[in-house]
């Protein structure tokens, strides 16, 4: 380990290091710009220079790594001058627009001013002016204020993968830009905005709503895919004003996607805010007392068996444990979490978790996709796979559709045969997982929600078990489902399934058709064919004025994400907590609180009248929500069918990114980028393959 | 920045024998490593198209050597020798650097403008003649100097820029290198030093 002196201090750091790292490591901040810990390094901001003995000249701290004797020094007179130079001839061209930019109150190049600024300019010129780029719909430009870091531009090429964006022109004429008239195609594109240090790059459907200052945060996760990133929600008032990434290592590191970052507006529009009860054909607007007064009667009427629930893609655990126990309550055995109708089932735990986890793909040798398109269904975790494939020796094989992945694949056809003749080992690439240390695959639900999804499934376990993928010792399990939506993990851990001689979802539908289930409730469950729920008496409750709720008797509003303390279970298994950062609009109430007050009209009351208590019951349901954001090994066994596989190809469970969810789909912001992206130029030739 | 075009071609394809000279220079990299050969290539697209790039051109160089298109539409921007709108048939780079301009550029310039008619960043009526001002040209020790398409003409005057231009225009060949008659840049006013060969008189004695 390479022993240097920085201002007067001796360290110890790892080799391979840089100056500016190991600076960090000691306590001690450098100011820069270009320098990203997750990208590679530029060194063309040039404020991380520092004082090095025997240089000849001062160095860029962020891009020479540590040597053994060094001595460095940060704090002397000499560095700050050299970062007041630095800084006076990066304000030369940049604007003093500080009051009518969005990046103001957090912006890098005013922090550090304010550090090494000169509070008069000796600039007497006329400034560089630069026109702005058209990058799509998410990204507001006002390139004039660039300071040429590059962050942008290596993001969208190393973690992003869609070289798209470019520094064009030379010297004072050099632009950061597409070139060529182009909205950004890539899911991850927003982050580009965070990294942005100036207000160059900022969000277009936020601009000029609200100042940095004003917002107040709340930390939650993300419900609109199953990854469970972790963010930031700032609000102001009542109002979601954006999302934001938060840092967690093992999920998200710290990108969102497009979808998670831009689909807030959503949250603000066909909002159920009042209960509605439909009569003589209309929906009305109704009081609570009088909505849970028709549910409780038609319940009644109906009796246990002919009652029925399903749990939509949104629900936090809180609420579907409720509901779940509601349905005991009522002796009702038809409930399912599985609404897409996935072949999963909830007696073993490794059969339907990521068991590799998120950050364990950086360890793995080779992987096989089956029937799911990561980058659509995943952003986040498409991100990691793509880091792992640039690290190099990753062998990706894919059976079933193959877009561009950002990485290079080996597509072995879209027939599901091939993964018969992988599980039979009589597949070239069955030679490839064989041979690879730490293999991987990842089923997606495209796999799994046919219908034979069960055989599917036990023919992945059986290319896991012999292609080496579960190894006891080393602690690896290389066995993976990839869900796409964030209540399916907790659903299953919470045994939101039919219980004994119930039915599942196909056969709830099937029975509301032949009127053999009177009563369907849905729990934010809108991605069901609601034309085959018959003349069932359909009570939805959810937040969004979505298929749900349109056909819906009774409408209970409930809340949103980002309006409920609720636990959720991410594709890994990991039990994490969203938090409230605005309450529900109108009447609409936290999922649990109306479950619990319909246990009481409906004479079953539920024992739990606080949301300690309910998670106290969460806990005993099941143990693994004990341990919040800790992914706990599941234990290998016997899954899935045995049946043969349809010749049939796989189809993506996602057909359009943008549109996927009640909020999405009420999302202007994310209508716009379904036009442009998906039914548009851009989608015709980018995303289909 | 150089402005891209705005009436562009719909396609561009390299001529047969062209994609042959493509092949042998992509074959001079190590295998993986084609996009090393942006450069010879863009300047082969730029040969073949009279002087200038269009998008076509850098979007075909970005599939052949299998780069992403904006790492091409990069380079290109980068260098003055790629020419992104539709160029003269003769390209006057005149270099206005410090030493030129101290042995006379603005006067090189100036009597570009007189002759061709037209000031520096145009181009003549008649399509043949686009006057720019370059950086250094890396011929110094000639100063002033100009660059017409491949050759350098040196050492010039207001007498000997215009001659050349004239020729051109009459579609004759002038002789490019030094205009005053030294040979590439030996000293201005013959040899001072190694005047004769060793041990034949006139230089310093061997002592």
């Amino acid at each position: 380990m390479p022993k240097l002196t920085i201002d007067g201090r001796e360290v110890d750091v790892e080799a391979g290091l840089t100056i500016l790292q190991a600076c960090q490591k000691i306590g001690i901040e450098i100011p820069h710009f270009c320098y990203h810990e997750r990208l590679s390094i530029a060194g063309n901001c040039r404020m991380c220079l520092v004082e090095m003995e025997r240089a000849p000249k001062p160095v860029a701290s962020c891009a020479m790594p540590v040597a053994d004797g060094m001595v460095i020094r940060t704090n002397t007179p000499k560095v700050q001058q050299m970062r007041r130079g630095v800084m006076e001839f990066l304000l030369i061209n940049h604007p003093l627009d500080c009051p009518i930019c969005d990046q103001g109150g957090e912006c890098d190049l005013q922090d550090q001013a304010i550090g090494y600024g000169y509070d008069r300019s000796r600039y007497a010129e006329n400034k560089r002016a630069v026109k702005d780029k058209y990058m799509g719909p998410l990204i507001k430009t006002i390139m004039t204020r660039c300071i040429h870091c590059t962050r942008c531009i290596r993001f969208i090429t190393e973690v992003a993968g869609i070289p798209e964006l470019g520094a064009t022109g030379r010297g004072e004429d050099m632009e950061v830009g597409t070139y060529v008239e182009k909205a950004l195609t890539s899911e991850l594109s927003g982050n580009i905005i965070d990294l942005c240090p100036v207000g160059a790059l900022t969000s277009a459907p936020y601009a000029f709503t609200a100042r940095s200052w004003e917002l107040r945060p709340t930390e939650s996760v993300d419900v609109l895919d199953a990854v469970g990133c972790n963010i930031r929600v700032d609000a102001r008032g009542p109002e979601v004003m954006r999302v934001l990434p938060r840092v967690h290592e093992d999920v998200n590191e710290e990108w969102i996607s497009d979808k998670t970052r831009f689909a807030y507006d959503g949250l603000k529009r066909r909002r159920l805010d009042r209960p509605w009860v439909r009569r003589d054909g209309k929906l009305l607007p109704a009081t609570w007392t009088d909505a849970f007064a028709v549910v409780a009667q038609r319940v009644k009427d109906a009796g246990g068996k002919r009652v029925a629930a399903i749990a939509g893609d949104l629900a936090d655990c809180e609420s579907m444990l409720a509901l779940k126990e509601l349905m005991t309550g009522l002796r009702s055995p038809n409930l399912d979490c599985r609404q897409d109708g996935a072949k999963l089932d909830p007696t073993l735990r490794a059969s339907y978790l990521f068991n590799t986890t998120i950050a364990g793909i950086e360890q793995a040798g080779a992987c096989l996709l089956i029937g799911t398109d990561p980058r659509r269904e995943a952003p986040v975790l498409n991100a990691r796979l793509r880091k792992r494939f640039c690290v190099g020796k990753f062998p990706i094989g894919v059976v079933g559709p193959a877009g561009d992945l950002t990485y290079d694949v080996q597509h072995l056809g879209e027939d599901p045969a091939v993964i018969q003749e992988i599980a039979a080992g009589s597949h070239p690439f069955a030679e490839v997982l064989k041979q690879a240390k730490k293999p991987m695959l990842i089923v997606g639900q495209g796999a799994l929600t046919r219908p034979d999804g069960a055989a599917i499934l036990g023919m992945a376990r059986r290319i896991a078990e012999t292609c080496g993928m579960i190894d006891d010792e080393a602690g690896w399990n290389g066995f993976n489902v990839l869900h796409t939506a964030a209540a399916r993990v907790g659903g299953l851990d919470l045994g939101f399934v039919p219980r004994k001689n119930g039915l599942d979802i196909e056969g709830i539908l099937e029975g509301a058709a032949a009127g053999d289930i009177d009563v369907v409730y849905l729990l934010g469950a809108d991605e069901i064919d609601m034309r085959r729920l018959g003349n069932a008496f359909v009570v939805y409750q959810g937040h969004h004025g979505d298929a749900g709720a349109a056909r819906a008797d009774v409408i209970l509003p409930g809340a949103a994400y980002t309006e409920k303390n609720g636990t959720y279970v991410n594709t890994e298994g990991r039990v994490q907590n969203g938090r409230l950062a605005v309450y529900p609009p109108g009447e609409a109430r936290e999922d649990w609180k109306i479950l619990r007050a319909l246990s009481d009209v409906l004479g079953k009351p539920l024992p739990y009248d606080t949301l300690g208590e309910l998670r106290a019951r969460l806990i005993k349901a099941n143990p693994v929500f004990a341990r919040v954001d800790v992914v706990q090994p599941a234990a290998w066994g016997e899954f899935g069918g045995d049946g043969q596989v349809d010749r049939a190809p796989f189809v993506p469970p996602i057909d359009n990114f943008y549109l996927t969810d009640p909020i999405s789909r009420a999302s202007l912001t994310m209508a716009r980028c379904s036009e442009i992206f998906i039914t548009g130029e851009l989608g015709k030739t980018g995303t289909d393959a | 920045m150089k402005q891209a075009f705005a009436r562009q071609p719909e396609s561009f394809e390299f001529t047969p024998d062209n994609m042959e000279t493509v092949k042998t220079i992509v074959a001079k990299y190590p295998k993986g490593c084609a996009a090393s050969a942006v450069l010879p290539v863009l300047d082969l697209a730029q040969r073949q198209n009279d002087g200038w790039l269009p998008r076509a051109a850098m979007d075909r160089t970005a599939e052949i050597l299998g780069m992403p298109p904006i790492r091409v539409y990069e380079v290109a921007s980068f260098y003055s020798m790629f020419n992104l709108a539709p160029i003269g048939k003769y390209h006057v780079q005149v270099c206005t650097n410090l030493p030129c301009w101290l042995r006379g550029s603005e006067q090189v310039v100036g009597i570009c403008e007189r002759t061709l008619g037209i000031s520096v960043g145009e181009t003549t009526q008649d399509g043949l003649f686009t006057l720019s001002e370059a950086e250094c040209l890396g011929a110094c020790v000639n100063a002033p100097m100009m660059q017409i398409n491949d050759d350098y003409f040196e050492d010039l005057d207001e007498a000997s820029t215009e001659s050349i231009l004239l020729a051109l225009k009459m579609g004759q060949k002038p002789r490019p290198g030094p205009q005053g008659g030294r040979k590439g840049s030996e000293p201005a006013g013959g040899l001072t030093t190694l005047k004769a060969i060793a041990g034949k008189g006139d230089g310093p004695e061997a002592s």
